[in-house]
């Protein structure tokens, strides 16, 4: 029986030498379709949520508690990550730079790295992990409680009453936590560089201040805003359209994490070309 | 088309979508819903009509889409096809705006509550009355609290949160948000499962009171026989995603019907086998 089975298969693949290939194409071309798909709902999703953020009506208590959560909530952990990076930066900067006698270059470069970079990136992806995991389990386990249907039947929008302040509250709030990030970061190679690489403090400060521009800071925080807007509509997405059951929010909250990290990442290279080209 | 076992209700309530004259009379009128999961063809051409301001309880085996018929009147799901009109007006194509104020209509208590979790016991209730309604929270409150009395439960759980209580008290402060802002139309998903035998009487007689004392049009699911004689005005049995009868409730213990006899009596062998139970 299965030789039979087998002789068959390779007269078969004898007989038509593009099936392989079109095995190839089907493959590849359901997977580009069901991509299409996931994107298309998304930017649906998107879409409403926005349209949602700003028609009434609003929830003024909803959004306040957003704020607290994604913002203030959200500052120890920025602030620590900016600190460390930095006092990283610094050191490295110094180490690196002696070999060219550069050392003053030390300033300006932890300056620029983290008004534009550093400090919105890093703060980006620390939300995407806090905030975008703690927003896709709440909503997603309320999804398949059945608290969002619930909230319809009681005549609130879900869009209205947990998408928008959760949207609003992100893109708000992520830029003041990187303003707030921006200067501790600043503040932590100020340390590194008097305390322990023995740099006068009013040089440091003056060279900090003449390479630094607007536009550094305002694009770091422009991208803030994207950013926190990104976690924010991904936490809700995959929240909001988890699957039911434990395991359905545990890999809402995952794909929430990981879709929002890789969405940063490529909007920043966007944003990035952007600004400064 | 469905079998409606000859019952002189079911003729009395056949849907005339011209004649304005019938429409108060029809709440709710279901007409061939069709709603499948993939391959799970759950709803096949459901048919069911709920008079104003009485009680309907459909009953039916574990799995056959009891909830899920719910859920497509309400709006939460999406039929595949077919009609549903809510005091006459077809709601299949609804705006969202439409649709929210449709819902001020409805009162639903799910089957596993789905209460509120980050919120009280109290704010659960008034929900519904604050966010749905804008009235004052204090005034709210009250009402909350006396709603909560009214499904046997102290008023000190009213501070409480949800994941506090046990199921039963869960489901009775699922009934009490459900009825708390008076709805036209309530809809009860099992509302005695989970509860002792004397405080399931009083859910029934709670259910009653909002029927007969405050005129809702009621719609509810109930493996618990007891529960369905008393508060049913008229009985719709769905087996393989159909009404296959629908009679009032005098009529249940001689409805002649195999199907309903074996499931009301509770039988294990019959034309129903655990099989064909999804
Ligand atoms: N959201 C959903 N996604 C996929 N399948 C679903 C969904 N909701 C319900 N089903 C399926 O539909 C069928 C009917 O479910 P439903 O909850 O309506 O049963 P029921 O009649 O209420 O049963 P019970 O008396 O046990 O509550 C089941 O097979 C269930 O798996
Ligand atoms: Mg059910």
């Amino acid at each position: 029986m299965q030789a039979a089975s087998q002789t068959l298969e390779t007269k078969k693949s004898g007989f038509n030498p593009l099936t392989p290939l079109l095995d190839v194409c089907t493959v590849l071309g359901s997977g580009i379709l069901s991509f299409l798909e996931a994107t298309g709902r998304l930017a649906a999703f998107t879409g409403q949520a926005v349209g949602h953020c700003f028609a009434p009506r609003f929830f003024p208590a909803q959004i306040a508690r957003q704020l607290i959560d994604i913002g203030y909530y959200s500052l120890p952990v920025v602030g620590m990550t900016a600190l460390f990076t930095g006092m990283v930066l610094a050191l490295q900067s110094y180490t690196g730079f002696t070999r060219f006698n550069a050392e003053s270059a030390i300033a300006g470069v932890v300056v620029l790295s983290i008004t534009r970079e550093l400090s919105p990136v890093l703060a980006g992806l620390m939300v995407a992990g806090r905030v975008g995991a703690a927003i896709a389990a709440e909503i997603g386990t309320m999804r398949v409680t059945e608290q969002i249907d619930a909230l319809r039947t009681l005549s609130v929008n879900p869009f209205k009453y947990l998408i928008a302040p959760r949207v609003i509250a992100g893109t708000l709030m992520l830029p003041i936590l990187v303003l707030t990030g921006d200067i501790i970061g600043v503040m932590g190679g100020y340390i590194v560089s008097i305390y322990n690489l023995g740099f006068s403090p009013v040089s440091y400060l003056s060279q900090t201040w003449d390479v630094m521009q607007n536009i550094d800071v305002v694009s770091g925080l422009a991208k803030a805003g994207v950013f926190g807007f990104i976690v924010a509509i991904m936490g809700c997405y995959h929240g909001f359209n988890s699957k039911r059951g434990a395991q359905g929010v545990g890999s809402a909250t995952t794909n929430a994490v990981v879709s929002a990290s890789i969405l940063i990442l490529i909007f920043n290279y966007l944003l990035t070309q952007i600004f400064f080209s | 088309m469905t079998a409606q076992s000859g019952t002189a209700q079911a003729s009395e309530n056949t849907p005339q979508d011209n004649v304005v004259a019938d429409l108060p009379t029809e709440k709710i009128a279901m007409k061939g819903v069709y709603k499948a999961f993939g391959n799970n063809h759950v709803l096949q051409g459901a048919d069911l009509v709920v008079p104003k301001g009485k009680s309907l309880v459909v009953i039916g085996g574990s799995g056959t889409g009891k909830s899920v018929m719910l859920k497509c009147i309400l709006g939460l799901l999406h039929p595949d096809s077919g009609s549903i009109k809510i005091d006459g007006q077809e709601t299949a194509d609804l705006s969202t705006q439409d649709r929210d104020d449709l819902m001020r209509k409805f009162g639903m208590l799910f089957q596993g509550a789905a209460l509120f979790d980050s919120l009280k016991i109290w704010e659960n209730v008034a929900f519904g009355l604050v966010q749905g309604r804008g009235m004052k929270k204090k005034q709210a409150r009250e009402i909350a609290v006396e709603k909560i009395r009214a499904v046997g439960l102290r008023a000190e759980v009213a501070d409480l949160y949800p994941a506090e209580l046990s199921g039963g008290m869960q489901k009775r402060v699922g009934l009490a948000r459900a009825v708390a802002a008076d709805p036209e139309i309530i809809f009860f998903d099992e509302p005695t499962t989970g509860l002792d035998p004397i405080m399931a009487d009083v859910i029934n007689d709670l259910i009653v009171e909002q029927v007969k004392g405050l005129g809702a049009t009621a719609l509810s699911i109930t493996h618990d026989m007891a529960s369905a004689r008393k508060i049913a005005d008229h009985v719709a049995m769905i087996y393989e995603g159909r009404i296959i009868w629908h009679g009032s409730v005098e009529e249940l213990d001689n409805s002649g019907n195999p199907y309903v006899d074996q499931f009301i009596h509770g039988r294990a062998d019959g034309p129903i086998t655990s099989g064909q139970v999804r």
